[in-house]
Parts: structure tokens; sequence; C-alpha cells
């Protein structure tokens, strides 16, 4: 388990959040993170060919 | 029993209505469009792929109870296999609303699957939201605390009590999953009725 803690040490859970304020806007830095992820995730998605996609249309 | 008779059953009737509406080879196709073969449609899937790992794993720690997930090695994976789950439900469901919303996927008559889509994901919400309050743990009790001052000042506090573990922990196990599986299911059979919606068609083609 010794990894385990080692990954566990990247993000310590037992210490607060930090956040990201902006006149009205306050946002945890996690939530961010995790926001950008799915916007990427969303531009990979429509960007990135599907497998088998070629021969499918190939086959028609 | 004559056949006019027979033909005049409810049970008769409901059968040729719905299998003119989704007839088999609708409701489990063996192909689907060209289109379909794309990254952006794999959201949808992997959603419901999530809800069933979510259900799942909620069903274990119904079985086992609080101190089963708060005091065992596999009760805290098991938990922690709930909350994980949760999280990709919400990933996916998220991205498959963008790539809807932006094909503008109620085209075609397919309104009624883009509001069960909708009402489904703020069940969701909800769901998630009394799973949160239920933990039974100091997390869930800083966030009902939290959570009751906005409850109450909507007036609704003395009908939705985030206080109240009992009344909350029924909402998550018992109404909210019957509700949310319902509208999935419909929205699952309301794709199958109306097909995947297609993209847009290219400039190119629009003007061909």
């Amino acid at each position: 388990m010794y990894w385990f803690n080692g990954v566990a040490a990247l993000a310590p859970l037992d210490q607060l959040g930090h956040y990201l304020h902006w006149h009205w806007l306050l946002i945890s830095v996690a939530n961010l993170i995790v926001i950008g992820i799915m916007v990427v995730t969303f531009i990979a998605a429509l960007l990135l060919p599907f497998p088998g996609r070629r021969r499918r249309k190939e086959n028609q | 029993m004559s056949t006019t008779e027979i033909d005049r059953q409810w049970t008769t009737r409901l059968r040729h209505r719905v299998t003119a509406k989704l007839p088999p080879e609708k409701l489990l196709p063996d192909t689907q469009p060209s289109y379909v073969s794309s990254w952006i449609y794999v959201f949808g899937v992997t959603t419901l792929a999530a809800l069933a790992v979510v259900i799942a794993t909620g069903c274990l720690l119904a079985i086992r109870g609080p101190q089963w997930w708060h005091g065992s090695d596999i009760g805290h994976f098991v938990n922690s296999l709930h909350l994980w789950s949760v999280e990709i439900f919400f990933f996916a469901m998220v991205i498959h609303l963008w790539g809807k919303y932006f094909m503008a996927a109620w085209r075609g008559g397919r309104a009624l699957t883009w509001m069960t889509g909708v009402v489904t994901f703020v069940v969701s919400i909800l769901t998630a939201f009394t799973g949160y309050v239920s933990q039974t743990n100091f997390d869930s009790q800083w966030i009902s605390t939290q959570a009751k001052d906005g409850i109450n000042a909507t007036g609704g506090g003395a009908y939705f009590n985030v206080l109240n573990l009992g009344q909350m922990l029924m909402w998550h196990i018992v109404l909210l999953p019957i509700g949310a599986v319902a509208l999935t299911v419909l929205h699952v059979l309301l794709v199958r009725v109306k097909g995947v919606v297609p993209p847009f068609a290219a400039k190119s083609e629009v003007e061909a």
C-alpha cells in the first residue's frame, strides 16, 4: 500500500481545500480541474477518430 | 371467446399498440446509423453503465449497513465504488448533455426524449444530494446543516427536512432511485422509438 500513500500525499484530505474567488464566483480548485477535464474530454470526443469508422464506411 | 372479443381486450389492444410503436427489431436493433460511429455518442451508454454500478453498489451498502461501510476495509471499498461511480455517472451525463445540446437533439419530434433527459438530470442531482446527507458522518452533518438554510429559505423545509436522516435516506434509497430509473428507462425507450438524433448536415450537403 506504499504506492497508495504516495498518491494520497498528492491530494491531502486533512487540510482545507483551495478556492478561487473572483467577484461573485467562488469555486474550489478541485471542481475547476474536473470541469476542465470534462471540457477536454468533450472536445476530444468530437475530434478523435472512432475505431472502425473507416472500415464501416468502406463496407457501405 | 370470439376473435372480436379477443381484439377488444385491453391486453390485446395494448400489445398491438406497443408492438406497432416499438417492434422488437427497433427495441433491440442489430445496427445503428453510420453517424453513431463517433466518441460523442458514447457518453449516453457510459452514463447507463455507471448507473448500473451505482445501483449494484448501493444495494450492497443497503444490505450491510453503515457500520460496515464505515468500519471495514471492504465496506470502505464498496462505499468508494458507490461514490466514484456517481462521479463517473455525472461526468458522462453532463458531456452527453453538452453533445445533445449542441446537436439540438430535440429535432425530429424528439422533444419528449430531451425533456425526459432534463428531468432525469434534475432527479439525479436530488438523488446525489440526499446521498451526501445520508452518509452518517461529519461530512453529511456539515452538508445537511448548510443545506437546511437554503431549503428553509424556499419554504420547503417543513416537507423536505434535510436534517431528518430517516426521511433523507428513504428518499435516497427508495423514491428517487425509482424515479431516476423509471425516467431513464423511458428516455432509452424514446431513443429507440425515434432513433438516435443525426448530426446537422454539413453545409455542402444542405446546398446539394
